[in-house]
């Protein structure tokens, strides 16, 4: 057998890959960010995670919750059209996600709606402050085409579904609550979150805390063993399983469920109140748990007390180290943070977020005054209208 | 079947059920062909139709819009996923042709034998198990994902792809050009690279295209190296957008808005990937019938 | 400049009947300069030559090396990392059915199921499909016909696998539910195991039809060049003794072939258990091993997909690298398995390789 030669260049194929290589290198260079502030220049040594050039823009990194995705999409777009000098990516990778990355420094802060738990707070390599941001309400979104609107349901019917034993939706312990409504013979198809998710965190804490057998099935946590269902990957994946399986019925956080036009469900509160998950009701619950949220800022929130509270509620919090490695990106997250928990509120409610109470605005200022990096606290200026001393204790905040 | 007289002409009768079942299963082998083909439309189909309502100028270059908006664009992926597959092409080219140049030139090293088999051993592991050994051998040193990080995982996909083509295009090159030049007095190095590689050239820059076409689509190995970033970067160490893994968070997101420019996207990333493909083939001319891995 | 002389072997070029080298068909120069004659015997070989060449040696000897180091640093990495997971859970690992991470246990048996289980029903349809086209591109297609077949379906094989889980989440799985599972629950088939359970939609069977789509490429490449590598005697002889076309394919051709394609088959199952994009989009996401096809399930790439960046706990964390072992392992077997069948076919019927 003899050899054939190798092939061989076309002659116009040089000049095409010439003509190739133009064009990516335009495409490059040429192109102009598009609603974005000038160009990053070289990273200096003093910024192992943010890019900062003269030009100053500098870029934190974050990770965590898709819970308060939207309303952190929104701030963070409104932050840096205000202070063009500084961006931030953060990526909604799950609660889970924001602890694991904010432990390995990967991230500059992390974002969970579930608390660090002592054991997590042990194994981080070094103190680390919850900030809570906003309230938000954990929905039961529902897809079921010739259903009620507006589906009422008991914390026993909740537990019967996602522990698996309400099978179908005219099962009694669904249709009791909904008095005459008739509800097709379909199968229920649960969806739940696949990976960790602080979403899961508050929703499995509501379960346990109104059902016994959930309690001792399953538990509580970011990631549990659940019995039935579908995962969907963050708020998003769970969102688009309800949005595309009829007969299914997720728990995702209320933005989710409005700017995706799914139906949610009215849950009977523990005031024995079937109550609709709003800005208002999700506030109602917040202040029920205030007392406790004062002692402990990682106290959970759902099944508040309160007439008009919404059982399953909770803060998201910020993860941040209280010594921060660099001075430069310290002090932009702190000034992000003191904007976000005072003028940030008032962008929540348009996107169906609870605002802080003024108890916890609070102790998130004095977190936030002991925050430092080399022995410096970080706050230039507390914000104008609190009187909090930088150094007073704030037991809760620290792990 | 030999109890049938043999006629004069040349055909035998044929029972009737052998015929039957000739022509079904022939007709079953076109059917299968023709099955073959159908995804391929269809897919090719949706991406093209939807995606081309969903790109724009805007979608080239802008960058996302907050959640909920309409609007935006994906410049930022795009962009982001040259910069990586560009640091993977300069980490994997050279070890994938100079490691190549060393199987073919000197075959009677041991040595070879076991680069051959970790060869064929990297080509067969998933590309996610990559990913994850990118995040713990870079990203967790480092302390940061990075763009780096992807193109180290994306070089490791392209480095075995890279391997065999220079491998085998250079043994193509026929033994008495070797020969002529070694008898002329030039040293072995110098033949190799002056003899040698530039008859092969061109089918190294086909495998090398090819290799890049490939890892331009990777999204698991990207996941946990490279994350992702709303914002456009081109430094290689910080987190970097990139097409595939764009087009996956939009993918399993609710809002249609998303969904659009996910297929938007596919069709971009569908487009660039048959360009370079039809590019790296059309680039030689394939004497060698049925040769195209 | 010096001509330097060599002994020349003297026997003809006749490069695949060498005696050591099986594979190596260089000129008989290049075989003698590496035979210990070869290299004992430069006579004036001046100083910067010997350099020059140890050089270009050394260098590409490295960069080969660094792809063997890269393939053991690999794997060393992730059984350090797996350490504490391998240690508590042995062998129990893969047969555990639990995967709790509030409780940390962990089993790795409904990954491993899904895995095998998508895979097995890809290869189910792919196979037919795939070694029917083979069979059409390699003996039935008229001459103009068959270029053009062949390279779209290798264009099959260039979409990435996101573009397949992106039109399979939203065209195929709601297409899937509407024209095949809802019918298949709501008939009497519904009761039987295999067709048991709610229809979601996303599924182990949306999985399997997916990567069908995928390895689909790969099976009709390699078949097709095993089935032209059958030397056209086998065909021809059937033929002469009077079988119908069909016969002649599937009585001589196709037995002829039969290592080669059961290689080929074996390589596509090595692609469809590393696939991760497509599944983690479609399968469902449970880690429950169940044998109804219209129950939503999980593979080994598609837990490390959804988990791996956000395991806080460290046996989680573990576990999770200990699948990724598991997954290399698999992998590792399957894909040594499909190139060493495939190896000898390509002895067997004289091709290169």
């Amino acid at each position: 057998m003899t050899h054939s030669a190798p092939p061989q260049l076309s002659p116009f194929a040089r000049p095409a890959l010439l003509l190739s290589a133009c064009a990516a290198l335009m495409l490059t260079a040429g192109c102009p960010s598009g609603n974005d502030a000038g160009p990053t220049g070289n990273p200096t040594a003093a910024n192992p995670r943010g890019g900062g050039d003269s030009a100053g823009v500098l870029t934190l990194t974050a990770a965590g919750a898709t819970f308060p995705y939207p309303l952190y999409s929104k701030w963070f777009d409104a932050y840096h059209q205000a202070n063009a000098g500084v961006r931030i990516n953060y990526q909604s990778i799950g609660s889970g996600g924001g602890i694991q990355q904010l432990k390995n420094k990967t991230v500059d802060f992390g974002a969970s709606d579930a608390p660090l738990s002592d054991e997590e707070a042990r194994e981080m390599p070094g103190p680390v402050v919850h900030l809570p941001t906003v309230g938000g309400a954990v929905v039961l979104a529902y897809n079921l085409p010739n259903g009620p609107a507006d589906m009422k349901l008991s914390p026993e019917a909740v537990a019967g579904i996602f522990l698996g034993t309400v099978k179908k939706w005219d099962d009694p312990l669904v249709a009791q609550a909904n008095g005459g409504a008739a509800l097709p013979s379909i199968p229920v198809a649960v969806a739940h979150r696949s990976d960790g998710s602080g979403t899961s965190y508050i929703f499995t804490n509501y379960l346990a805390a109104v059902s016994p057998e959930w309690k001792r099935k399953v538990g509580a946590g970011k990631s549990v063993d659940w019995p039935v269902g579908l995962g969907g990957k963050g708020n998003e994946g769970v969102t688009g399983l309800v949005k595309q399986t009829p007969g299914s019925i997720g728990y995702v956080e209320l933005a989710y469920a409005l700017q995706n036009g799914l139906k949610y469900a009215w849950v009977k509160n523990k005031a024995g109140e079937f109550v609709q998950p709003t800005v208002e009701s999700t506030t109602a619950a917040i202040e029920g748990a205030a007392e406790a949220l004062a002692k402990d800022v990682r106290a959970p929130a759902v099944n508040a007390a309160g007439a008009k509270a919404y059982p399953i509620a909770g803060l998201t919090y910020i993860l941040a180290y209280q010594e921060q490695a660099n001075a430069e990106n310290g002090r932009a997250f702190v000034n992000l943070m003191d904007w976000a928990i005072h003028d940030g509120q008032k962008l929540a409610p348009g996107l169906h977020y609870a605002p802080l109470p003024e108890a916890v605005a609070k102790l998130n200022e004095q977190a936030l005054a002991k925050i430092h990096a080399g022995g410096q606290p970080l706050l230039a200026s507390p914000a104008a209208d609190a009187p909090g001393a930088p150094n007073a204790p704030a037991a809760s905040n620290a792990p | 079947m030999s109890a049938e007289a043999v006629p004069s002409r040349l055909a035998t009768r044929i029972h009737p059920r052998r015929r039957f079942i000739n022509t079904l299963m022939l007709a079953l082998c076109w059917a299968a062909a023709a099955l073959a083909l159908l995804p391929l439309v269809l897919v090719l189909f949706h991406v093209a139709s939807s995606g081309f309502r969903a790109v724009n100028l805007e979608f080239f270059t802008h960058l996302p819009r907050p959640v909920g908006e309409p609007g935006g664009g994906m410049q930022q992926a795009i962009l982001g996923s040259l910069l990586i597959v560009g640091i993977a092409s300069a980490i994997g080219l050279p070890v994938g042709i100079l490691g190549g140049v060393y199987l073919a030139e000197y075959q009677n090293h041991r040595v070879g034998h076991w680069v051959r088999f970790a060869a064929d051993v990297l080509s067969g592991i998933p590309s996610i198990v990559l990913g994850v050994v990118a995040y713990s051998l870079l990203v967790v040193p480092m302390r940061r994902f990075s763009a780096l990080a992807g193109g180290v995982a994306l070089a490791l996909i392209m480095i075995p792809i890279l391997l065999r083509t220079t491998e085998e295009m250079i043994r193509l090159v026929p033994g008495s050009l070797r020969e002529a030049s070694l008898a002329l007095g030039v040293p072995r190095w110098r033949t190799a690279l002056s003899a040698v590689l530039p008859v092969a050239r061109a089918g190294i820059v086909t495998g090398a295209l090819l290799a890049c076409a490939r890892v331009a689509g990777e999204t698991a190995p990207l996941l946990f190296t490279a994350l992702n970033n709303q914002y456009l970067n081109l430094q290689p160490d910080q987190p970097t957008a990139s097409m595939p893994v764009q087009i996956f968070t939009y993918a399993i997101a609710p809002y249609e808005d998303w969904q659009r420019m996910a297929w938007a996207g596919a069709l971009v990333l569908v487009t660039l990937i048959g360009l370079l493909s039809i590019l790296a083939r059309v680039a030689t001319r394939d004497r060698l019938a049925g040769k195209s891995h | 400049m010096r001509l330097r002389r060599r002994t020349l072997p003297d026997r003809p070029d006749r490069p695949d009947q060498g005696p050591a080298n099986q594979d190596a068909d260089p000129g008989t120069l290049m075989a003698a300069l590496d035979t210990p004659t070869g290299q004992a015997a430069p006579r004036r070989r001046s100083p910067s030559h010997g350099l020059g060449d140890a050089l270009f040696m050394r260098v590409t000897q490295a960069f080969a090396l660094s792809v063997l180091a890269v393939v053991l640093l690999a794997f060393l990495t992730t059984g350090f990392n797996a350490w504490p997971a391998l240690v508590k859970f042995g062998p129990g690992f893969l047969t555990g059915t639990t995967w709790d991470p509030v409780a940390d246990k962990f089993g790795a048996w409904p990954f491993v199921w899904g895995t095998l289980y998508s895979s097995l029903l890809a290869l189910l349809l792919a196979v037919p499909v795939g070694v029917g086209t083979a069979v059409f591109l390699a003996e039935l297609s008229p001459r103009w016909l068959s270029g053009p077949i062949s390279f779209l379906v290798e264009l099959l094989a260039a979409v990435p696998s996101v573009v397949y889980g992106l039109w399979g989440v939203l065209v195929m799985v709601p297409w899937l539910r509407e024209h095949v599972q809802v019918p298949l629950s709501g008939s009497p088939l519904g009761q039987a195991p295999l067709f048991a359970g709610a229809p979601y939609g996303v599924s182990i069977m949306a999985a399997g039809v997916i990567l069908a789509i995928m390895i689909l490429p790969i099976i009709t490449a390699v078949s097709r060049d095993v089935l032209r590598a059958v030397p056209a005697d086998q065909r021809q002889a059937s033929l002469a003794l009077g079988s119908t076309r069909w016969e002649a394919i599937w009585q001589a051709v196709l037995p002829f072939g039969r290592v080669g394609l059961i290689g080929g088959v074996v390589l596509a199952l090595g692609r469809a258990l590393g696939e991760t994009m497509a599944v983690t989009m479609v399968i469902g996401n449970r880690p429950e091993a169940s044998v109804s096809l219209l129950n939503p399930g999980y593979s080994l790439a598609s837990v490390l997909a959804n988990e791996f960046a956000e395991a806080t706990g460290a046996l989680h964390r573990a576990a999770l690298q200990e699948i990724t072992l598991v997954l290399f392992f698999i992998t590792f077997l399957v894909n040594g398995l499909a190139r060493w069948m495939v190896w000898r076919v390509m002895v067997q019927t004289g091709g290169r390789r």
